[in-house]
């Protein structure tokens, strides 16, 4: 079987008719992915034995005659900064390449009790700290449909494995456009719910006011079935909200007719002409489906870098001080005193990005800085908020690229931090806003590179973000 | 320049991070060319503006306590178990008060 282009439906379909088991499924897709891994190093390790344990358990229930769930049988991969118990667990670095998780996130384990198959954990930025996933300490992925360019960041791995056919669907997280930008850039959907949509139980915490967790699909359909399993409120997280999950499924129904959308002319300043050619053509798209589009206008647009990256730097840097060679796994040898191991730990496990946005987040909340930069952000972050709030009260979604480029060369943006964090202008607004938005893929450039378009709806609204996608993908294929 | 060497060497310090002297020039260039950009906040007056610390939207009134009632917690064995050394239940660390 070709394990390749396969949705969850066909996945489905193909147990219930008894046309291959799970475990054949399972197994295909690891050997699938372990031959195809050298290419991308989207995966950064798998987890045979469980996944094996689990296409058993659905297989057994099929036999019983059992529903295996929504997920049943499905090959899952999960970014490496989301716990899935007994497999390793590194964040992409050097100081947790020997972490075992000790429990599972709540969203994983939802996906398993849903029937899915976790085969293995993705790639990513050292914490999920990047928009390249060149700053794994495992090395870069490689973008599967331009091997010499990047995946996008931080989830590229888990973008990648998508793209590149090695799974079906993967979970990513997003803390300022880390699902969305990949999922951009590889060619495929990702989503970004409401803050408190997804449990972020076990999932290791780089910026906790910002950080998603979300999923990566091959289509619309099957990311809204992901995120539709690990929606939810669980007390283990006291942000997890308590709003009813409800079926996205039916939510699309194809029919868009009179949705209004917005076009927010910040966004089109300056766009690197084909990407924008592309967006203007999917727009297009959405006006031949009866949308009623507008130019609206969200003020604080050109402020919310700085705000952003104030912010999670700031709560990076407060996160990241576990990291002290006392609890998780690695310890510098340097170092005769507490103070002095802790430094030496830090010094030499941490690369670079990590180190950047520790230094900075400790510099806005040290003595005499906090007013200037950390409250000032979290003010202008009220003010992004509220531009939002203030458009979905004439527009039922919001439509902009997710990138202002597609994906560059590796090695392009390294020297320059700056730039790199540049490149995050379309997507982290909806991190600071907390509402829901995603990556459709909406065409491709001269050279072959992806572009995504980005549907961004008001808080919980994921069911119309859905519907417009949906109709969107179904109106291009 | 909005960021010295030596305000890199105390702000390491705190965040019990050492750097080398590479890495110290380097940090000093990076975090002023960062810092710089991000003054433009302070082209708009926010006095009146309440700052976000959480998202918050608009919802029902919910239970956020749960019932408080025994219930099993990650075993210590366990919670040891990625410790790069451990003894007796507890994490071993480095001396901690310097003996005169």
């Amino acid at each position: 079987m070709n394990v390749s282009k396969l949705s969850i439906d066909q996945v489905r379909t193909g147990l219930r008719d008894r046309k291959f088991s799970a475990r054949e499924l399972t197994r295909s897709a690891l050997q699938f992915a372990r031959a195809e891994n050298p290419k991308t190093n989207a995966y950064l390790h798998f987890s045979e034995e469980k996944a094996l344990a689990s296409a058993e358990a659905v297989d057994a229930k099929i036999a019983r005659g059992e529903d295996p769930g929504p997920l049943g049988g499905v090959p899952v991969a999960v970014k490496d900064v989301i716990l899935v118990k007994g497999i390793q667990n590194t964040c992409g670095s050097r100081l947790l390449a020997n972490y075992i998780a000790p429990y599972d996130a709540t969203a994983t384990a939802r996906i398993e009790r849903a029937g899915g198959v976790i085969i293995g954990k993705a790639n990513c930025d050292e914490f999920a700290m990047g928009s390249s996933t060149e700053n794994s300490a495992f090395g870069p992925v490689r973008n599967p449909m331009a091997l010499e360019r990047v995946p996008g960041g931080s989830s590229g791995g888990s973008a990648a494995v998508v793209a590149q056919g090695t799974a079906v669907v993967s979970l990513g997280s997003d803390t300022g456009g880390s699902i969305r930008q990949p999922a951009s850039f590889c060619g495929v959907v990702g989503v970004t719910p409401t803050y408190g949509r997804v449990s972020r139980y076990g999932l290791v915490a780089f910026a906790s006011s910002l950080d998603h967790i979300g999923p990566i699909a091959r289509n619309v359909r099957d990311a809204a079935t992901v995120l539709g399993v690990i929606s939810g409120r669980d007390e283990m997280d006291a942000t997890s909200a308590f709003t009813p999950v409800p079926d996205y499924n039916t939510a699309m129904t194809g029919e868009v007719r009179g949705m209004t959308i917005g076009l927010p002319r910040e966004y089109f300043t300056r766009l690197a002409s084909e990407t924008g050619d592309l967006i203007a053509k999917g727009v297009d798209v959405l006006r031949g489906l009866g949308c009623e589009v507008r130019e609206i206008s969200l003020p604080h647009t050109e402020f919310a870098i700085s705000s952003y990256y104030i912010i999670c730097t700031a709560e990076a840097s407060s996160n990241l001080a576990r990291y002290d060679g006392v609890r998780y796994t690695t310890r510098s040898e340097k170092g005769e005193t507490l103070i002095e191991m802790y430094r030496s730990t830090r010094g030499e496990g941490f690369g670079a990005e990590c180190k950047r946005r520790i230094m900075l987040g400790t510099y806005v909340l040290s003595h005499g800085y906090y007013d200037a930069y950390y409250l000032k952000a979290q003010r202008v972050r009220t003010l992004v908020a509220r531009d939002f709030q203030k458009a979905f009260q004439e527009v039922d979604a919001v439509v902009t690229p997710v990138s202002p480029f597609p994906a560059w060369k590796l090695g392009e943006k390294l020297e320059d931090p700056m730039q790199m964090y540049l490149s995050d202008i379309y997507t982290i607004t909806c991190d600071l806003a907390g509402i829901p938005g995603m990556s459709v893929p909406c065409g491709t450039t001269a050279a072959g590179l992806p572009v995504g378009m980005q549907i961004l709806t008001n808080h919980f609204q994921e069911g119309a973000m859905f519907r417009l996608a949906d109709a969107f993908e179904r109106a291009r294929s | 320049m909005k960021i010295t060497e030596e305000q890199v060497r105390y702000v390491a310090d705190l965040a019990h991070l050492r750097l080398s002297e590479d890495e110290v020039s380097r940090m000093a260039r990076e975090m002023d060319a960062i810092l710089s950009h991000m003054d433009k906040l302070n082209e708009l007056e926010t006095k009146d503006v309440p700052p976000m610390a959480q998202v918050l939207y608009e919802a029902g009134e919910t239970a956020t306590l749960r019932v408080d009632e025994e219930r099993a917690t990650l075993a210590n064995e366990k919670a040891l178990a990625c410790a790069p050394n451990a003894g007796g239940g507890f994490f071993k660390v480095p001396r901690v008060i310097e003996r005169s």
